[in-house]
C-alpha cells in the first residue's frame, strides 16, 4: 500500500458526508417526493377501478403515454452501466467520480420502464401470463428477456464496486453496522481480493455491453417488427440506440450537475468531467442528427402513400409543433451549447444541453408511437389522442418514485465511489504514464532507429 | 367469405346483425366521441378519383380478414390469439393481458379492445345470445366469423354422421344482408360456391401488397373499385 491505510485516509471524508447525516432539505425532497408518489398511488388506484378508460388512448392510438414512457425511461437506463462500461473498458481515467452515479441511473430507472408496460396492461391481473404462456416469436417477451437480463447484469456491475466502499462504511460509519457488514461480504482488500474484484468488473463490464445494445435493439422491433407506417424500418434498431446513449449520457450530466450541488462535491465533479462527457454528447447529437435524417428522408423519397400520411402528420401537419420542437431541442440547442467550447467547459452549458436533450428525446419517442397509430392504412374517423390526467400523473410519480429512490441510494452508498478515486490517485497517474511511454519508441531505438 | 361491392348497398343490416349476434355492447355518443366504440365489422369509406374531377365514395364492410398468415398472432406475447384448425383467426379472451400489441400490428385495424365494462341499456341485457361470452374489460376481441355457429353446424353434422359441408352454417352478416352481397364457404373446397366466386377479374382484397393473405375477398367491378 501506497497511500495511508484504507480506513485511516481521511482525504476522502467529504464523500461520507451525505451517509453520515441528512439536512432539513433532504427531508423536504423526500416529503415532496413521496407526495407525488401517494397522487400516483391514487391515479392508478383510479384506473385499476375504472380500466384503461381512464386514458386518453381510443381506436387506432391504441398506444400513448404509458409505451413512450417505456421507451424513454428504458433509453434514460442506458446512460449507466453502458457509459460506465465503455470508460471503464478504454481505461478514461476520469471515469473514477462519474461511474457509480450513472450505475445506479441504470438499475433505478428500468423498474420504471418495466412499471409502464404493467401500466399498460388491460388487464394487470395477468401479467405472469407472460411466463405462463409465452410467446417467442412476440418482440413484448424478446424484451422481457433481455431487459431481466440486462438489469440482472447491471446489477452486479453496480454491486461489485460497490463491496470496497461498504467495507469503508462498516469500518468507519458506526451506524447500520450489521447492514454493511452483511453487504461487504468479508471485504478486506487483501491484494488476492482485489484482484478478484478487479477481474470480476472487467469482465461484467464487458458482458454488458452487448446486453445494453440488445435492449434498445429489442424496444425499437417492438414497433419496426410490425407492418405499420413509419415503425416497419430496419434502421430503428440503431436509432434507438443512438437515441438511448444520447437521452442517458443527458442524464449523467444532470444527475453530476445536481449532487455536484446538494453534496458540495466541486472537488470531484469539475468542469473538466462534464467537458469530457460533453464531447460525448456532442458526438451523440450529430449522429441523432444523422439517423433522423437518414430515416426522414428514405421515407420522403420513397413517397409511399402509407408512409407519407404519417411523414406529413409529423412535419407539416397535427404533430409539426411538437416535431420542429423537438428538432430544436434534440439538436439545435445542444449543438449550439456543445460544439461552442466556452459553453461545454461549463455546467450550466452542458446541463442546459442536458436538459434540452431529455425534453427533445420524450418528444421524439412520443412522436414515434403516436402518428404512426394515428394514421393507419385503412382509412377512419380518426380521433385524435390527448393523455388524461391519470396519464400525466403517473409519469409525474414514476419520475418522483425514481429520483426519490436515487435519493436515497446517495444516502446509504457513497455515490462517488471513493476506493475508485484512490486507486487513480494511487496507481493511476503511474500507470498513465507507463501506458504513454509504452505507446513511444523505445529510448535506445529512438536513437538508433 | 366473399363481398360484391358491386350488390353492397352499404344498408349496414350486417353491422348490426353481427353486434346483436355477438353481444357487443352498443356504444352511446360518448364512446364515439372518444373514438373507443367497439364494432366487429364496420363501413369504411373510401374516395375513389380525384377531388374535384370526379370524387366517389365508396363504402366497404370490413371485418377481421382472418388472414393466412396474420401479423397479429406473432406477435401477441401469451398466444393469446390463434390460428384454428378450420383457418379462422380465433381470441383467447381468458388468456389476453390487453398489452394491445395485437391491435397495434393490425394494418386493418378490426381489433378491439374493451376500454371498460360492457353495459347494455335496460331490456336488451335480457336479449344477450347465450352462445357467446360477454368479454370482460381489458381484454381484446374482434370478428370470430360466428364461431359458436361453426360450433353448432359441427355438432350438428356429427349427429347425422356426416361432413360438414356447404351452408351448413354461415355467420350473421351473410345470413341478413338483404343485398345478397355476401356469400359464405370454404375457400379451400374448390368446387363451393366462394371458390367460384372467388376467381375473376373484379376480385381483390384489402391490402393483398402486404402478404397477410386475407380471406375476406372483395368483388367489385373495374376502376371504381381498384384501388380500395
Amino acid at each position: 500500500m501506497e497511500g495511508p491505510e484504507p480506513t485511516r485516509d481521511h482525504r476522502d471524508d467529504t464523500l461520507l458526508q451525505p451517509i453520515a447525516k441528512s439536512g432539513r432539505p433532504f427531508w423536504m425532497l423526500v416529503g415532496t417526493l413521496l407526495a407525488i408518489g401517494l397522487w400516483g398511488a391514487y391515479a392508478w388506484s383510479t384506473q385499476l377501478r375504472r380500466g384503461l378508460s381512464m386514458t386518453g388512448l381510443n381506436v387506432p392510438v391504441y398506444w400513448g403515454l404509458y409505451i413512450t414512457n417505456f421507451v424513454f425511461f428504458i433509453g434514460i437506463s442506458h446512460a449507466g452501466t453502458l457509459i460506465s462500461a465503455i470508460l471503464r473498458l478504454s481505461h478514461a481515467e476520469w471515469r473514477r467520480p462519474i461511474t457509480r452515479a450513472a450505475e445506479v441511473i441504470t438499475v433505478l430507472v428500468l423498474f420504471f420502464g418495466m412499471g409502464n408496460v404493467v401500466l399498460d396492461l388491460g388487464r394487470p391481473d395477468r401479467v405472469l401470463n407472460v411466463l405462463k404462456h409465452g410467446n417467442f416469436t412476440s418482440p413484448l417477451l424478446w424484451d422481457v428477456a433481455s431487459i431481466t437480463t440486462y438489469l440482472t447484469a447491471s446489477t452486479i456491475y453496480l454491486y461489485l464496486p460497490l463491496i470496497p466502499d461498504i467495507a469503508i462504511l462498516r469500518d468507519r460509519l458506526g451506524k447500520r453496522h450489521r447492514f454493511y457488514r452483511a453487504l461487504s461480504l468479508g471485504w478486506a482488500g487483501t491484494p488476492r481480493q482485489q484482484r478478484i474484484l478487479n477481474g470480476a468488473i472487467a469482465a461484467m463490464a464487458v458482458i454488458v455491453i452487448p446486453i445494453a445494445v440488445s435492449v434498445h435493439t429489442v424496444v425499437s422491433w417492438v414497433f419496426a417488427m410490425t407492418v405499420q407506417p413509419m415503425w416497419h424500418s430496419t434502421i430503428f434498431g440503431p436509432y434507438f440506440v443512438v437515441g438511448a446513449i444520447f437521452s442517458g449520457i443527458a442524464a449523467i450530466i444532470i444527475a453530476m450537475a445536481v449532487i455536484r450541488r446538494a453534496y458540495h462535491l466541486e472537488n470531484y465533479l469539475k468542469p473538466i468531467h462534464f467537458n469530457n462527457l460533453g464531447i460525448l454528447l456532442l458526438v451523440m447529437t450529430l449522429l441523432w442528427f444523422y439517423f433522423t435524417f437518414a430515416e426522414f428522408l428514405t421515407t420522403y423519397y420513397g413517397a409511399e402513400p402509407a408512409h407519407m400520411a404519417v411523414f406529413r402528420s409529423k412535419t407539416e401537419g397535427q404533430f409539426s409543433p411538437l416535431f420542429w420542437f423537438m428538432f430544436v431541442t434534440c439538436f439545435v440547442v445542444p449543438f449550439s451549447f456543445l460544439a461552442n467550447k466556452r459553453t461545454r467547459g461549463t455546467v450550466w452549458g452542458t446541463v442546459t444541453a442536458s436538459i434540452s436533450i431529455e425534453i427533445g428525446m420524450w418528444l421524439e419517442r412520443f412522436l414515434i408511437v403516436v402518428p404512426s397509430l394515428s394514421h393507419p392504412r385503412l382509412p377512419r374517423t380518426a380521433a385524435s389522442y390527448t393523455p388524461s390526467w391519470v396519464e400525466w400523473s403517473m409519469f409525474a410519480a414514476f419520475i418522483s418514485m425514481f429520483l426519490l429512490l436515487y435519493a436515497v441510494f446517495t444516502k446509504l452508498f457513497p455515490i462517488i465511489s471513493i476506493w475508485e478515486v484512490r486507486e487513480g490517485r494511487e496507481h493511476g497517474i503511474r500507470e498513465v504514464t507507463e501506458r504513454v511511454e509504452s505507446y513511444l519508441p523505445a529510448a535506445a531505438e529512438a536513437t538508433h532507429g | 367469405m366473399v363481398v360484391d361491392l358491386d350488390r353492397c348497398t352499404a344498408c349496414q343490416a350486417c353491422v348490426v346483425a353481427c353486434q346483436v349476434e355477438n353481444n357487443v355492447a352498443p356504444a352511446g355518443a360518448a364512446e364515439w366521441r372518444q373514438g373507443r366504440a367497439v364494432s366487429w365489422l364496420r363501413l369504411v369509406a373510401f374516395q375513389n378519383g380525384e377531388h374535384g374531377t370526379r370524387p366517389e365514395l365508396r363504402l366497404m364492410p370490413v371485418s377481421c380478414m382472418h388472414c393466412q398468415r396474420p401479423p397479429c398472432i406473432k406477435v401477441c406475447p401469451v398466444k393469446a390469439t390463434q390460428i384454428d384448425r378450420e383457418g379462422l383467426v380465433a381470441q383467447v379472451y381468458a388468456r389476453c393481458i390487453g398489452c394491445r400489441y395485437c391491435t397495434t400490428a393490425c394494418p386493418y385495424t378490426v381489433r378491439h379492445f374493451n376500454w371498460k365494462r360492457p353495459e347494455w341499456p335496460r331490456p336488451m341485457e335480457q336479449a344477450l345470445s347465450p352462445d357467446v361470452s360477454v368479454r370482460p374489460r381489458g381484454v381484446v376481441e374482434k370478428c370470430s366469423f360466428c364461431h359458436h355457429r361453426l360450433q353448432r353446424a359441427r355438432d350438428q353434422a356429427r349427429l347425422e354422421g356426416r361432413r360438414l359441408r356447404e351452408g351448413d352454417y354461415v355467420p350473421a352478416c351473410v345470413e341478413t344482408c338483404p343485398a345478397e352481397a355476401m356469400a359464405f364457404g370454404d375457400l379451400e373446397d374448390p368446387g363451393s360456391s366462394v371458390s367460384r366466386l372467388a376467381q375473376g377479374p373484379r376480385v381483390f382484397r384489402l391490402l393483398e401488397e402486404l402478404g397477410t393473405e386475407p380471406k375476406v375477398i372483395y368483388l367489385s367491378k373495374g376502376e371504381s373499385g381498384g384501388r380500395a
